[in-house]
């Protein structure tokens, strides 16, 4: 066996002392939540760092909605749930027609667009969230779910048509020739060309939108209001108007709403990172 | 033959179905719910905010409200220390996670986690690690030292770092895995040219890496910037603008009012930040049709 040089281990050591501090600073809060979740109430407080007597009762009173704070939980659960597929599915559709506009057909002006679509991104979301906010109640929308899935689709939207669009820019435009050559029809070349050939990149985008639907605070926040019709982050910032909230529960909440996105981040991580990051760095 | 027209007798255009070929109005087509969608909810809405923030009445009211300056200053403090640390550090590590080790591809799996994970349990956790009475922290002070700790989050400097600390915690690893990408995209027999010429991993920096990923940087900056212009939430969340109302930022201010039904007032102070949103748009368009 070869025996690491003494400036191996110097490079090592060095890199650890790197990794150990972002080890830390990422997981601190994470992992406060998650202790929470697992401690009983007189446990919590203490500053352990591993409760005594770990126990999943928080999780049990969540489920069947056994708190006062909490009597709505499966019902915003689901609101969440609904507003996030709807604001994914609908981007996905309405930015993989305009990529292939775009891209394929070479649409007159669709450049224009996309460039224009991207302009967004360059007013910064809370300003706006205001007037939109009003835009909405001009719309009749207010405490509508719709308000906050088309809120999302316009903000999804920008970034998935960009992304869309720079790999549909790599499929041989030889394949639309031959297929048409063969007598496809504008729509048959979408459906059974363009899509299948689009997958994994369709994959990246409506995840991306999806999630970015399920984690939106601000948004809910100011569209929906009634505790019926609210999603789950709203929930968890309405504990903090109450002075004696129960904040085992508030963190155990808060890791369920967080086991999804992770989950899902993970499972599709291979999509995400790759679809995502490419255009970010073409100069 | 030629064939010439005299302008009297110019031949009208085809009607525009003739003109344009079925791929192409299937283009609009498939391209107007987008179109109106941007319409809707983003043309309309800023025309009409821009429209509500005519009134120099609103400035005015503006400029006596203390708590308008307030937020202008502690916006300015947020954007500089806030996103040159942000970046610096991102820049730095990825550096660091462009070396191939077995733990380091593990940390980088584990490092996402703040950005991939909703804001809101993250930093309520956060709050409540800093809870005067109950929190982690100073339950730990106060076993170290038998002293009862301070209360972060009532002095707005302090307040104001913690909200600056949330927003870097949360968004360095997409702004380290963006530049991680773009170091990765550098050739790498650049380097080992380098190192058989014995740079040292200063100059390897300096002459290599720092001038392949200048412009990114740069261009990562100013977007950042945008973006922590409109970060709501790490200020809402940690301190709600409090104590008395000294930790606001434009974004949290502009919400404020909306929320007070001062709506004029709220598209006014989110104006106030045009001067500088401007020449950043500007910037980055023109990046982007390059």
């Amino acid at each position: 066996m070869k025996l690491p040089t003494l400036r191996e281990v110097g490079t090592e050591a060095r890199l650890l002392l790197i990794g150990i501090p972002v080890f830390i600073w990422t997981m601190v809060p994470i992992y406060h939540m998650f202790l929470f979740a697992i401690s009983p109430k007189e446990d919590a407080f203490s500053g352990k760092l591993w409760p005594t007597h770990p126990t999943l009762h928080n999780f049990h009173i969540v489920f069947y909605q056994e708190h006062y704070f909490l009597r709505d939980f499966w019902i915003q659960f689901w609101n969440s749930l609904v507003i996030a597929v709807s604001a994914g599915a609908l981007t996905l559709m309405i930015a993989t027609a305009a990529a292939f506009s775009i891209s394929r057909l070479r649409v007159p002006g669709g450049r224009t667009v996309m460039n224009m679509a991207l302009f967004t991104y360059f007013i910064p979301a809370a300003f706006l969230a205001v007037p939109m906010y009003r835009t909405m109640g001009t719309y009749g929308l207010l405490n509508n779910h719709w308000s906050l899935i088309l809120a999302m689709v316009t903000i999804a939207s920008p970034y998935a048509i960009w992304v869309l669009k720079q790999a549909s820019d790599k499929l041989p435009v030889e394949l639309d020739e031959a297929a048409t050559m063969d007598g496809a029809t504008t729509l048959q070349l979408f459906r059974l060309v363009y899509v299948p050939l689009m997958m994994p990149s369709l994959v990246a985008v409506g995840t991306y939108a999806l999630l970015l639907a399920w984690n939106e605070y601000l948004y809910a926040f100011l569209l929906l209001s009634k505790d019926t019709d609210i999603t789950l982050p709203v929930a968890l910032g309405n504990f903090l108007a109450a002075d004696d909230s129960p904040w085992e529960l508030l963190m155990t909440t808060g890791f369920i709403y967080a086991l999804p996105p992770a989950a899902i981040y993970y499972a599709f991580k291979r999509y995400m990172v790759g679809g995502l990051t490419a255009g970010a760095v073409k100069s | 033959m030629a064939i010439t027209l005299s302008s009297d007798h110019a031949i009208p255009g085809p009607p525009l179905s003739a003109r344009l070929s079925t791929p192409q109005v299937w283009g609009i087509i498939l391209l107007a719910p987008y179109l109106l969608v941007f319409l809707a909810f983003v043309v309309y809405p800023v025309g009409y905010g821009l429209w509500l923030a005519r009134h120099p009445a609103s400035y005015v009211a503006l400029y006596h409200d203390p708590i308008f300056a307030r937020a202008a200053i502690n916006t300015l403090i947020f954007l500089v220390i806030g996103i040159n640390f942000k970046m610096l550090v991102a820049l730095f590590l990825s550096g660091f996670f462009a070396q191939q080790r077995t733990w380091i591809k593990w940390l980088s799996v584990l490092f996402i986690l703040p950005w991939a994970v909703p804001s809101i349990p993250t930093i309520l956790s956060v709050r409540f690690m800093f809870n005067p009475e109950w929190g982690v922290i100073n339950t730990l002070i106060f076993k170290l030292t038998g002293e009862d700790g301070p209360n972060w989050l009532n002095d707005p400097t302090v307040a104001l770092s913690m909200a600056i600390g949330v927003h870097i915690w949360k968004s360095l690893p997409f702004w380290t895995l963006i530049l991680l990408t773009g170091r990765l995209a550098i050739p790498h027999d650049l380097f080992e040219a380098a190192e058989v010429d014995g740079a040292s991993w200063w100059q390897k920096f300096r002459f290599i890496t720092w001038p392949s990923m200048q412009m990114l940087y740069i261009t990562c900056t100013l977007l950042s910037m945008i973006w922590t212009l409109g970060d709501f939430n790490s200020v809402y969340l940690l301190t709600g603008g409090g104590p008395a109302d000294l930790t606001h930022v434009l974004a949290t201010l502009g919400i404020r009012y909306l929320r007070l039904d001062q709506l004029s007032l709220a598209m006014a102070s989110i104006v106030c930040a045009l001067p500088f949103v401007l020449p950043l748009m500007y910037f980055m368009m023109k990046r982007l049709s390059r």
